[in-house]
């Protein structure tokens, strides 16, 4: 087979950059996806809250997901669904499916859009046992959601990220009773919003600066033991409790899926986790670009989509041999309170929009890039992305590395 | 009432490798467990999986006829059979000039227990060479060319199915009650669905081993259980060892070993802890702790990797109050035979232990052993479609398309792979994983979980909801949407 541009990967980063590459002029885009419909996890995200942004609208996932799966149909974008992908090299994808065995897609440009998984129970080794019961969120999540079986009645949700909040107004709303969101940190790991909506109108309680410690139960969990944490994390002895419960969802963390980039020798970086980018979303590997949670795990869909809006475009570019690459790239690499920051290269010879995760919550926060101010914010929160347009002046006779750094207060 | 000539208790790796051994002759043989699936009960599914050379167990003992015996069965077993087995050499590393000595005394054990080509490295330069990320304070090892590292839960698969193959029964989720005796003779076993009758009862069910032992009136011993824990790591790291490598062992254990797994992750456990509780596999902050300062010796650094673990887990080993495996047949009763306390080298053990059993049973004349003609050796593993060449692969997925459909992510397994498995006796979602390797990679299930359950149901013909994680009471999502809130309806 043959495209201009193969797109790895029919999510929210996908689906947007494979509707972009077509409307820069890419002739033959081909999206491929391992699940059976295109979507990525949109289509088991049955809440609204998606496409504020991009559309003005509020959306369900799958609902926003038709928008772009309609859009991509329209302007004839083909899709490869139940392919997995095996292999990838600059000009080359080999994949596997039912119908056309081991096969090679030759493509003038690649963007890897292939998500991120959920950190399962033992990176973060919680001792105890491992019987039937412990899930990840969103294995939870597409269980219920698309196949309407559920976990458990007496749940514990340990995580707050958006996805552990969404499952506990889930589990609520389906009769199970969340006897606890319990949190290592001393903020919530997702949204606000999903604070509030997803737990205290539902009357669930958010324990933070607590841990599960123990796993209790053989076949079927049991009941888990939550103890408080202290300040470097490590749980307070005197503090545990035994908390009754026949399943404990996991909303630990996100991982960017890259290992096929890896393997390809792309470089990463170890502040995201995901491949290193410039602005057009090009990885170190020339025609390979990337977008989505597989550059970096985003606050929201939306700047998903947009993230994959620019590598489709650039590939689509690069196909046509039009694409501007930074000649002298400058570096922005987290400094003091950044956790990380995407695009990793700009040119600096046009404004950029950038990604900003903090690593604590801030008040009165100032960003600054080396020692010129940014922008100011009343609070800064991890789970909210800062989402920044850079403009030529202020990268005005930068070069090298700088630092992107925040000052603020704790709190 | 059908009579078997033997009945084997337990389908861990002893029975099992016992099993396929008498399947080589003439005799009607049973293989009975408790458990839904072969290699579920025990430490068979949750140990090192190292095919140990044999050079530390006291010469003399059970330990040290059986585990270098065992160590040259297993190459062509393994061939056979087709279980992933590598023949890696494994290192004793020692971090001082007078512990050197010490090696020096296991040398000499191993050369009184017939280990072959064992050598001490004392060169710093070739131990690097060997070892790249083994610590620089290692100052020697012990080289044993013959030990290598075997999937022990496929080995014990492979042995019952190429048992099945040549006539073997097997009856599983039977709990064995007690051994029968009449007149000082085996005459079968009472089980949770009735009583089988039996010639020969030979006892393999592992911590279990003294309980059943006792109903037979032998009760000389007693089985404790010690647990070991152990991190497993994502296949990034799996090049972080070439070899099992170990300290040197402690008067309980062989120490906390850092070793690749033959399928290519990076596996560091176990600590050594005798507990109380036969059922306790849970693991321990401590324990795991334990571990990771034990690996760090040999593995400096590995500490760091630690979100690059993507298991934690324990196992029990069956360990004897005799300190060395019990292989018997007794007079009084006579047709029973113990295969008891078979704790470290049993993995290794368990094919020399095999022949022993048979042979014990040809010399006590219980039965008469006649080989058959048509023992058919061979066992094909399940195609695994990823590592086939391309032409082989497409053969295949043109043939069954199912083959085509990859449903694991991390480890490449096809739904093809998943039917298979449920054909050769899978049952559960852990029965997959254990044969097919889906839901052991990175994501440890988060995304193949989902299909996994669905072709199960679709296959067994079960609903969704009952399908379990390991067997009865621990189905993976029990209940439909909309129950609950119903039931709490029709309460209100």
């Amino acid at each position: 087979m043959q495209a201009d541009v193969a797109v790895i990967g029919a999510g929210a980063a996908g689906l947007a950059a494979a509707v972009a590459a077509k409307k820069a002029g890419a002739e033959e885009v081909l999206i491929i996806d391992r699940e059976e419909k295109l979507g990525g996890i949109l289509p088991q995200c049955i809440h609204t809250g998606f496409g504020l942004q991009y559309f003005q609208e509020n959306l369900t996932g799958p609902e926003y997901a038709l928008k772009f799966i309609e859009e991509a149909r329209r302007l004839g974008v083909k899709s490869l669904t139940n392919t997995m992908v095996l292999r990838l090299r600059p000009g080359e994808i080999t994949a596997a499916n039912s119908q056309q065995g081991i096969f090679t897609v030759k493509a003038r440009a690649i963007v890897f859009a292939a998500g991120a998984r959920e950190r399962p129970i033992g990176a973060i080794g919680v001792p105890g046992t491992r019987p039937a019961g412990i899930y990840t969120a969103g294995l939870a999540q597409k269980l219920m959601d698309n196949y309407g079986l559920l976990p458990g009645r007496e749940i514990v949700v340990l995580g707050s990220g958006d996805v552990g909040l969404i499952m506990a107004r889930r589990f609520a709303m389906e009769g199970a009773k969340v006897k606890a969101v319990v949190e290592i940190m001393p903020y919530p790991g997702g949204l606000a919003r999903n604070v509030v909506q997803c737990l205290e109108d539902w009357g669930i309680p958010l324990l933070l600066s607590h841990t599960v410690t123990k796993i209790h139960g053989k076949n079927r969990v049991e009941a888990v033991t939550i103890a408080k944490v202290d300040d470097k994390l490590r749980p307070i002895p005197g503090t545990e409790r035994k908390i009754s419960c026949d399943a404990l969802v996991l909303s630990v963390g996100l991982i960017p899926e890259i290992e096929l980039l890896e393997e390809a020798g792309a470089q990463l970086d170890p502040h995201t986790g995901g491949p290193i980018v410039d602005e057009n979303m090009e990885t170190s590997l020339r025609g390979v670009f990337a977008a989505g949670n597989a550059v970096c795990i985003f606050d929201s869909v939306d700047n998903v989509s947009i993230t994959g809006e620019t590598a489709g475009k650039a590939a689509a570019l690069h196909v046509q041999q039009k694409l501007q690459r930074p000649a002298k790239p400058i570096r922005i690499a987290p400094g003091r309170n950044v956790r990380y920051v995407v695009p990793q290269l700009v040119s600096g010879s046009r404004s950029v929009k950038i990604y900003v995760r903090v690593s604590k919550p801030l008040r009165n926060a100032a960003i600054m890039l080396g020692d010129k101010t940014v922008r100011r914010a009343p609070r800064l929160t991890p789970p909210e992305m800062v989402t920044l347009t850079l403009s030529k002046t202020v990268l005005e006779g930068l070069e090298g590395e700088v630092k992107l750094n925040v000052e603020g207060e704790e709190g | 009432m059908k009579i078997y000539d033997v009945a084997i208790i337990g389908a861990g790796i002893t029975g099992t490798a016992i099993a396929r051994e008498l399947s080589k002759y003439k005799l009607k043989t049973l293989l009975i467990d408790k458990e839904v699936d072969i290699a579920f009960g025990g430490a068979t599914k949750a140990n090192t999986g190292i095919i140990h050379a044999g050079y530390d167990d006291p010469p003399g003992s059970n330990r040290a006829k059986y585990c270098p015996k065992g160590n040259s069965l297993w190459p062509k077993l393994a061939k056979e059979l087709e279980i992933p087995f590598k023949q890696t050499s494994s290192f004793v590393v020692v971090f001082n000039e007078e512990d050197v000595k010490e090696l020096e005394n296991l040398l000499e054990r191993g050369r009184k227990n017939g280990v072959p080509r064992l050598e001490i490295i004392h060169d710093k330069k070739r131990l690097a060479q060997m070892e790249p990320h083994l610590s620089p304070r290692a100052v020697a090892a012990l080289w044993a060319p013959t030990a290598g590292i075997i999937s022990p839960y496929e080995a014990a698969i492979a042995l019952a199915e190429n048992a099945r193959e040549n006539g073997v029964e097997i009856f599983l989720e039977t709990r064995v009650e007690r051994v029968k005796v009449e007149n000082g003779e085996v005459k079968g076993v009472e089980t949770s669905r009735g009583f089988i009758p039996a010639k020969v009862v030979v006892n393999a069910a592992g911590l279990y081993a003294d309980e059943i032992s006792r109903t037979a009136g032998v009760d000389y011993f007693t089985i404790h259980p010690r647990k070991g824990e152990y991190h497993i790591y994502d296949k990034r790291l799996g090049h972080l060892a070439r070899r099992p490598l170990f300290p040197t062992p402690t008067p309980i254990s062989k120490g906390i070993v850092v070793t690749p797994t033959v399928e290519g992750n990076l596996l560091i456990g176990p600590n050594a802890r005798d507990i109380s509780d036969k059922e306790d596999t849970s693991t321990t902050r401590e324990g795991l702790d334990e571990v990771m300062r034990g690996a760090a010796k040999l593995i400096p650094g590995i500490e760091k990797y630690r979100r690059l673990i993507i298991r934690n887990f324990a196992g029990l080993r069956a360990e004897p109050s005799t300190r060395d495996f019990i292989v018997e047949a007794y007079d009084d009763p006579r047709g029973f035979i113990n295969v008891a306390g078979i704790r470290s080298p049993g993995l290794t053990s368990a094919p020399a232990i095999a022949q022993a059993v048979a042979e014990m049973i040809a010399e006590k004349e219980l039965l008469k052993l006649q080989k058959k003609e048509k023992f058919n050796p061979y066992r094909k593993a399940i195609p695994r479609v990823v590592e086939m060449p391309p032409s082989e692969a497409n053969k295949l997925i043109k043939e069954k398309p199912e083959y085509g459909h990859i449903i694991c992510r991390c480890e490449h397994v096809s739904e093809g792979e998943v039917i298979e498995a449920i054909r050769r006796g899978a049952k559960t979602i852990d029965g997959i994983k254990f044969r097919t390797r889906a839901g052991m990679g990175r994501c440890q299930g988060g995304f193949c979980t989902y299909y996994v359950l669905k072709i199960l149901a679709r296959e067994l013909g079960v609903p969704e909801e009952k399908v379990t994680k390991r067997g009865k009471g621990s189905e993976l999502f029990p209940y439909k949407i909309k129950e609950l809130v119903r039931r709490d309806e029709n309460a209100s």
